[in-house]
């Protein structure tokens, strides 16, 4: 049966326009939260981590007329882009392509948007994405709330496994709009602080934006040296409630066990997990009760939402690139707005930069409608 | 040796008529609207489930789908159920809910009870809680009904042992336009799981 890895890949994020440069700010102890102040997208000051706009138009130029494409389709672009480009791949008709993303083009609905409510389809996104790359295949979109980032891996790698894809490429990506900011303050989920994460004074959370993107490849030759294999994953619901964590962190609880069966290891050789870790109540309280449950409460464990906030259909991929950074650098990076452990059960929150030889590291996310989604990694080279 | 897995039920939710392998359960005429027919189907499944009426209308379709096709199935809580929906529209009809609730800021009334549906997901999580199942889970968007992709995500998971049965379909609502087929892959049934025959089970009039 075929390998999988996880190979070429790039972030675009306040934080920098490659991974190279957001894990340097992430050693430097940089985050990209900050407070804004925007009437148009809310009405009271928020903390977000925003890309800027004249940034991403200049960088955008090379690819194309920054009039004719949504803020999201050029952070998607510019991603994917640079992931082909570095991995010199001929696309052909055994290439896939998959997206992901919570809300696409949510913002085209505004009245005010210039752009037609055509583009708000998240198929309507996946076709502009297949024809400006010449992609063969339609696009598989990826639509399933905050989990869809790294759900998008597991999907690539189903899908390689069972021959109908040689490579995979995903593009993830989502933006802060009003839509979502006020959705989430309906919510009451929107700190007004940065946000900290399995903290005890953790407040919520922040939303950010980001777009990510990675080739998913079944071809050990030509790797990139940051190379992971996927080990295993899994995907279970928690039918528990649509919009809060079960208290048991029944579904991750279930998603790591389907994950670590298939990857045939013991819980003892995880090095590290990057945990979803949004910063409200409830979903930290439930991953520390989960990863306790599965006797993971002493690996090192951090959550990237300090630097990023939380960028919804990105965040899992975002994050797993983080991870492959992580392992290639052997360094477990800070969990960014830790204080004092705030959760009920203990975990081995990440307080500071640690050079350790890292092997093999978990992957988690939760979101609305109860999903949860589990992917082992580790390193190829 | 590979396993052949087979359709063993399915339901269509379209023009206001339901049906379950093909044989019709009931019919509104065609100038009902779908707050009236979905409770007519509510009712017709004898439900008792008050959480019904606060779902938004693709998850009240995805639900009833559901229903018909789990029904007809005759599952345990215990049967390891995966469920993959597909469809279009993604959840752009409570998407524009949401954003009429936001648009002018004279009338400004965000409320977490539409903003949680504006994820096709959330159709996934009341299907779970309503049947319990704690499986495997995905929703994806295509611009069309796609055979070849429910098909093969829909055979890893039972190849690679991740689910016992998979509860599929398209289930899309967009404006007052709606279409709904689910379908489960058992182990056992008499229609083979292949795209062909899920492609002619799609377009079935009935």
């Amino acid at each position: 049966m075929s390998q999988t890895y996880l190979s070429y890949n790039n972030i675009i994020s306040s934080l920098g326009f490659t991974t190279a440069q957001n894990i340097e700010n992430i050693s430097l102890g940089n985050s990209g939260i900050e407070k804004v102040d925007d009437k148009k997208v809310l009405q009271t000051p928020f903390y977000s981590s925003l890309i800027k706009t004249d940034q991403l138009d200049t960088a955008f130029q090379k690819l194309g007329n920054s009039i004719d494409f949504t803020r999201l389709e050029k952070m998607m672009f510019l991603s994917l882009n640079d992931v082909l480009e570095q991995s010199n791949l001929e696309i052909t008709a055994k290439t896939g392509l998959i997206i992901s993303t919570t809300k696409g083009n949510v913002d085209v609905l505004d009245t005010n948007s210039k752009f037609p409510k055509e583009r708000a389809y998240l198929a309507e996104l996946g076709k502009q994405i297949q024809q400006f790359f010449g992609f063969k295949n339609e696009a598989i979109v990826v639509s399933n709330a905050c989990v869809s980032g790294i759900l998008a891996v597991s999907v690539a790698k189903r899908m390689i496994t069972s021959g109908v894809y040689d490579d995979v490429l995903i593009a993830s990506g989502d933006i802060v709009s009003e839509f979502i900011l006020s959705g989430f303050q309906s919510f009451q989920a929107i700190s007004d602080a940065p946000c900290r994460p399995f903290s005890k004074n953790r407040t919520g959370i922040n939303i950010g934006e980001a777009a990510a993107a990675i080739l998913v490849t079944s071809q050990k030759e030509n790797l990139s040296p940051d190379a992971l294999e996927i080990l295993g994953d899994g995907s279970c619901n928690d039918a528990n409630h649509i919009s809060g964590p079960s208290r048991t962190g029944e579904g991750l609880y279930r998603s790591i066990q389907s994950a670590l069966k298939e990857a045939m290891i013991e819980t003892s050789t995880i090095d590290y997990i990057s945990a979803h870790g949004t910063a409200t109540n409830y979903n930290d309280e439930m991953e520390a009760i989960a990863f306790n449950r599965m006797e993971l409460g002493d690996v090192p464990v951090n959550s990237l939402k300090g630097y990023y906030g939380h960028t919804l259909g990105a965040s899992g991929l975002l994050e797993t690139i983080v991870g492959m950074q992580s392992l290639f650098n052997n360094t477990l990076y800070t969990s960014y707005g830790f204080d004092e452990l705030g959760v009920s059960q203990s975990i081995n929150v990440i307080k500071e930069n640690t050079k350790k030889p890292l092997q093999t590291f978990l992957k988690t996310a939760s979101g609305f409608g109860g999903c949860n989604t589990a992917v082992i990694f580790k390193k190829v080279h | 040796m590979k396993i052949e897995n087979y359709i063993s039920n399915y339901c269509h939710i379209r023009n206001n008529t339901v049906s379950v392998n093909g044989e019709l359960i009931f019919k509104e005429d065609s100038n009902s609207e779908f707050a009236d027919f979905s409770k007519k189907g509510y009712k017709q499944l004898n439900l008792s489930y008050s959480k019904f009426f606060k779902m938004d209308n693709l998850s009240k379709l995805a639900f009833l789908g559901a229903e018909y096709v789990l029904n007809a199935t005759k599952i345990d809580a215990d049967d390891n159920v995966a469920i993959v929906l597909t469809n279009r529209a993604s959840s752009l009809d409570t998407d524009r809910k949401h954003q009429g609730s936001i648009q002018d800021k004279e009338s400004y009334y965000p409320s977490p009870a539409v903003f949680v549906y504006t994820l096709p997901n959330i159709t996934i999580g009341e299907i779970s809680i309503k049947h319990q199942l704690k499986s495997e889970n995905a929703f994806f968007i295509f611009d069309a009904f796609n055979a070849d992709f429910l098909h093969a995500y829909a055979s890893s998971l039972l190849e690679k042992e991740k689910a016992e049965s998979v509860l599929c379909g398209w289930v899309d609502y967009d404006g007052e336009a709606y279409d709904c087929f689910m379908y489960m892959i058992s182990k056992k049934g008499q229609r083979k799981h292949t795209t062909n025959e899920l492609k002619n089970l799609y377009k079935n009039k009935d």
